[in-house]
């Protein structure tokens, strides 16, 4: 039977202002703070770079899902009006290319929207009924949390929590230590 | 980092900050249901059973009992069919469409106009079911394997187009929509949550304290929002993707919104009917169903806004911009009426000149008439600003513009069919109590809909007005503004002006 894991340590900053928390992210790293994730109330546009996260492959997967639309309808119309039971009718080619495009759109759009979807959901390890956690609930109201996995910096939770308030954290109450299992 | 102009009219009105926004928008979800918004809900649900009942009677005896007849085999069904998908486009118009260029306005109204064309289209969806008569054998429509061969469906045929385009557009709008729901479900969520977290109950609780608590606490509300969100935490991982995925279904959208209404105008086009055979159908259908989609949106919003008091979210700025887009629509569509009769003509052809004759000024010249008025003439106020930025002018306006596109799909089937190829099958389509009660069963589902989502639903995207809060708020504009004015004053006061000036 495996060990129960340790709780891991992170430190969590808040700010009040997004231009803050982006100023943040970026002197934070100079000074030698790994920065583990913020979290917002909105989309801060490319925080997700400043931080280091690899770019997002969702469009590989859209397109991916997209392409298999295409396939599975092609195949779907060859199939049901040439192959199984070629349809014939007033004389007409069963494979007239034209008629065969709304269907083909929009299965390719169907199954490419529902595809990147499920992916969005999976790699968020988000679905319905799943219990979140969060390092501060106000960060979908107003606040802005700098989250800082405490092992994989060097320096400790008390100097750390300086370098955040040095560039904006709220000092009341300062940077506190929160556990996620 | 955003940019903020100088010159736009600020989308966030009254000073909010985003704990406020938060705030506006979640307590209509946490608060009781107020008076109004249960007469309402009342209202809509006696308006269901009643238009049920015909419903009913409709699935009982079999569309005999509509006003149809063997010349006139389409009608008030397939009428209120194109009209509610017309509605329907104005959502993803406003999400998707406004979303790639860029339009910060979108953000307070996107999500209640989302909703509309969720519900729009299954009304929309409801009268393909009823016109089937036979409703329990609608999966004949879809290709599926069966004990007649397999027999399958005709994919040369526009119905089978539009059985695709619909289903596909309905469920690509509801993921778009509840892929935008889920961090204002996750705010929601979070507020009752602390709720809980803030008044624990404790065994040294007095029964006062315990009341007050228990009062306080919704812990049913919370399980609910729980589940609906997600397990949304907003980290900027999730945002980029978040992000990614709004833009994609955005671009997928935009051609699958103009798609739609197409297929809908090739059920005419494709046919061989005088005044249905024509190439323009397809712009002046999407055009029309743009059209009339923001009218239902003005009218919707015009009343939410007051009732939800969000005249700092849903701005004069909003109604004006919305105007304007009905006003270019609208005038679309009339160049189109005017081009029909101008090909009926030019072409040559005598059925075709006749079928529109006979639309101005044959046995249905007041549907006609009721359409052009509405249609091309009304929109055409909003030329003067005093009328497009009037509240009272832009809900009567919008009103008159739906009643008016009603009247164009009713003009553009009916009367298309009424006179036949064969002068003894000519024949006039009266609409019986069933037509009417199928049409308020439509109308209540769609209210039924749309006040449960105003209730327990955000309705206005906190996150995305959170968004541009900072680049379009009044004190953002201010700031702006003076750093303009800093920047002339300065470089009217450097030498290098003045020399510039003398060259």
């Amino acid at each position: 039977m495996a060990a129960s894991k340790e709780p891991k340590k992170y430190l969590v900053g808040i700010y009040d202002h997004e231009d803050k928390v982006v100023e943040a992210v970026k002197k934070v790293q100079k000074d030698g703070v790994k920065v583990e994730e913020v979290y917002s109330p909105h989309p801060i546009h490319h925080i997700d770079t400043y931080i280091g996260h690899p770019r997002t492959r969702i469009p590989i997967a859209a397109f991916m899902f997209g392409a298999t639309g295409t396939i599975l309808a092609i195949t779907m119309i060859v199939f049901m009006m040439k192959i199984d039971w070629p349809m014939i009718i007033g004389g007409k080619n069963p494979l007239y290319p034209p008629t065969m495009v709304p269907v083909t759109f929009e299965a390719t759009v169907l199954i490419c929207a529902l595809g990147m979807v499920a992916t969005f959901l999976i790699t968020n390890n988000m679905g319905p009924g799943k219990v979140e956690f969060m390092f501060d609930r106000r960060t979908t109201d107003d606040k802005y949390a700098l989250v800082v996995d405490l092992e994989k910096n060097t320096k400790s939770a008390e100097e750390i929590s300086q370098i955040l308030i040095k560039y904006g954290a709220e000092t009341t109450p300062p940077p506190r230590i929160v556990e996620k299992s | 980092m955003q940019v903020t102009s100088a010159i736009r009219e600020p989308l966030v009105t009254g000073g909010k900050t985003m704990h406020d926004i938060t705030n506006d928008i979640c307590k209509r979800v946490e608060e009781a249901p107020s008076k109004s918004w249960l007469m309402a809900f009342g209202a809509s649900v006696v308006l269901f059973v009643v238009g049920g009942l015909s419903l009913a009677q409709t699935w009982w005896y079999g569309i005999g009992v509509w006003g149809l007849n063997k010349t006139v085999g389409w009608a008030w069904d397939i009428t209120n069919f194109v009209w509610w998908v017309g509605i329907g486009h104005a959502g993803t118009l406003i999400s998707a469409i406004l979303l790639l260029f860029r339009q910060k306005w979108r953000t307070s109204i996107n999500r209640a106009a989302e909703a509309m064309t969720i519900f729009a289209v299954i009304c929309a969806g409801s009268f393909i079911l009823m016109h089937m008569g036979r409703t329990w054998l609608a999966h004949w429509a879809l290709p599926l394997p069966n004990t007649y061969g397999s027999l399958w469906v005709n994919f040369h045929s526009p119905l089978v187009w539009d059985v695709f385009a619909i289903s596909t557009y309905l469920t690509v709008s509801t993921v778009f929509w509840y892929v935008g729901l889920i961090p204002d479900l996750g705010t929601i969520r979070d507020r009752f949550v602390r709720t809980l977290e803030e008044n624990p109950l404790l065994p040294t609780d007095t029964p006062a304290e315990r009341k007050a608590k228990l009062k306080k606490r919704r812990p049913i509300a919370a399980f609910i929002y729980r589940i609906l969100s997600f397990g949304w935490e907003g980290g900027s991982k999730t945002w980029a993707r978040y992000e990614y995925v709004a833009l994609i279904l955005a671009g997928l959208s935009t051609p699958l919104v103009l798609s739609v209404h197409t297929i809908v105008s090739f059920d005419f086009a494709t046919s061989v009917i005088p005044g249905w055979h024509t190439t323009i159908f397809p712009p002046y259908f999407v055009a029309g169903a743009i059209f009339s989609g923001f009218a239902m949106v003005l009218t919707l919003m015009l009343v939410t806004r007051v009732v939800y008091k969000l005249e700092d979210y849903i701005t004069m700025e909003h109604i004006e911009l919305m105007n304007k887009i009905v006003m270019l629509t609208g005038s679309i569509v009339g160049v189109a009426y005017i081009t029909e009769f101008f090909i009926a003509w030019y072409s040559g052809v005598e059925a075709e000149s006749y079928a529109f004759i006979n639309r101005a000024f044959g046995p249905y010249w007041w549907a006609y008439w009721a359409m052009m008025s509405c249609n091309v003439i009304s929109p055409q106020l909003f030329w003067f600003k005093s009328i497009r930025t009037n509240l009272v002018w832009t809900f009567v306006l919008s009103i008159v513009v739906n009643v008016g596109m009603w009247f164009e799909r009713f003009v553009i089937i009916v009367t298309s069919l009424h006179r036949d190829y064969l002068p003894s099958s000519w024949t006039y389509f009266v609409p019986t109590i069933y037509d009417v009660g199928d049409y308020v069963f439509s109308f209540a589902l769609f209210f039924v809909c749309f006040f449960l989502f105003a209730k327990y639903l955000p309705v206005i995207n906190m996150a995305e007005v959170k968004t541009v809060l900072n680049s379009t708020s009044e004190e953002a504009r201010a700031k702006a503004f003076a750093k303009l004015k800093a920047g002339a004053e300065a470089l009217k006061a450097s030498p290098a002006y003045d020399k510039g000036n003398q060259v």
